[in-house]
């Protein structure tokens, strides 16, 4: 979706503002925000695609005015409420008001550093064989679904050439939405400055995303 | 924000939905295992082994598992490596994908909306503000982390360094050498 998150070439934010010695975190609830988040995706009802598109479907408005972690929480809620787990009233009453669905397993302290050190990995294998190899020409395709794609838009409807052929991957699209894996390859795809900006870019920038099979046409 | 999130966290635990303890030894593991001193030594190892370096080049991922960091952010690694005349930069324009097991929790502003929006159109002008400045004449290759690859930046290894062991080295590593806003620190400041 064209939502928010979509950050690349836009302009307006001001300055990066890197923060000096930056502690890890800028305050205790931030902790439990990331601890929520990564406990709750342990239970298994949703995947990272779907935790994705939830938070890039804030309001635009709520998006730019969240801190990261306060995007994770917001994003959490829904997540939570979507699939039955809490309810509205419940998040404004403070506490658990009926049992909600169960889960289909809880993450246990003794299991957290097994589960931090497996992580997810989402590559899968692909029946068929990868429709283009290293320095074929492609163009990405131009579309802008309601729903959640990698594809950011600087980046539709541009000629670049593929570097490197990666793995098959769960395709993000469909497995945000309950649609399946779908794995398809992916492929790190280079564009020139110029290509992408326009002739005033610089000529010595090069940008490249990893793009999905299906994102790519022959050019 | 800091109410908010407790009163989830009540809820989730009397639901029994999430134990506690879980979100102690997640943010245990973040605050003291899993940094960026693991992706330092990963670079410092590259430095000093050109087979150790090759193998980062062609399979990272089983590269950097080698030296026992693994896991969630770094299930498919690339190790991109700086020439003389190419410098690379990370970035997720989309969200804030970030190669935990090798630079622990990204800092504030690289998932927020001044970096990921310029770092593909101003390189130069993201990197001016962390104070680097490349020769006109250096390529800039940025790297958007639009997929599930995670990106570790092997800066160049500063000049000087002859005989330094692999711990010396990895002190001249800092993070945002390994995202590409920064260079290795010089031999002097150690």
């Amino acid at each position: 979706m064209n939502g928010a998150q979509d950050l690349g070439g836009q302009m307006g934010f001001g300055p990066i503002a890197p923060e000096k010695d930056e502690p890890l975190f800028h305050a205790d609830w931030e902790k439990r925000a990331l601890g929520l988040t990564i406990a709750a995706g342990a239970m298994g009802h949703w995947n990272i695609d779907e935790s994705r598109h939830t938070r890039e479907s804030l309001h635009p408005a709520d998006y730019y005015s969240s801190t990261y972690y306060e995007i994770w929480i917001k994003g959490l809620e829904a997540l939570l409420q979507r699939h039955g787990f809490i309810s509205a009233q419940e998040l404004n009453e403070g506490h658990a008001l009926d049992k909600g669905v169960k889960p289909k397993r809880v993450l246990k302290a003794e299991n957290v550093a097994g589960a931090l050190a497996k992580g997810g990995p989402c590559d899968r294998p692909v029946g068929a064989k990868p429709r283009f190899k290293a320095g074929d020409r492609v163009k990405t395709r131009n579309f802008n679904p309601q729903t959640h794609t990698r594809l950011p838009r600087y980046a539709r409807g541009k000629t670049g050439r593929i570097e490197a052929v990666r793995d098959g991957f769960v395709f993000p699209d469909t497995n945000a939405h309950g649609k399946g894996e779908n794995p398809q390859y992916v492929y790190t795809v280079v564009f020139t400055g110029p290509e992408i900006w326009g002739d005033e870019a610089d000529a010595t920038l090069t940008v490249s995303i990893d793009a999905w099979e299906s994102y790519l046409e022959p050019a | 924000m800091a109410a908010r999130v407790r009163a989830l966290e009540t809820i989730l635990t009397q639901k029994g939905l999430i134990d506690p303890l879980a979100i102690d030894a997640i943010v245990e593991t973040y605050e003291t295992k899993v940094g960026p001193r693991n992706g330092a030594s990963v670079v410092a190892k590259a430095w000093v082994d050109s087979e150790y370096a090759d193998w980062l080049k062609r399979d990272a991922t089983a590269a950097i598992a080698y030296l026992s960091y693994t896991g969630r952010q770094g299930e498919h690694m690339q190790a991109v490596f700086n020439t003389p005349d190419t410098h690379n930069l990370v970035v997720c324009t989309l969200c804030s994908c970030y190669p935990w097991s090798v630079l622990g929790l990204p800092p504030v502003w690289y998932k927020s909306p001044p970096y990921r929006s310029r770092a593909v159109i101003d390189p130069r002008g993201v990197l001016a503000e962390f104070g680097l400045t490349l020769p006109a004449t250096t390529n800039i290759r940025v790297w958007d982390s639009t997929a599930e690859l995670r990106y570790l930046v092997v800066p160049l290894r500063p000049a000087g360094t002859e005989g330094f062991t692999e711990d010396q080295l990895a002190a001249l590593v800092t993070r945002d050498s390994m995202i590409g806003t920064g260079l290795p620190l010089a031999t002097e400041a150690v």
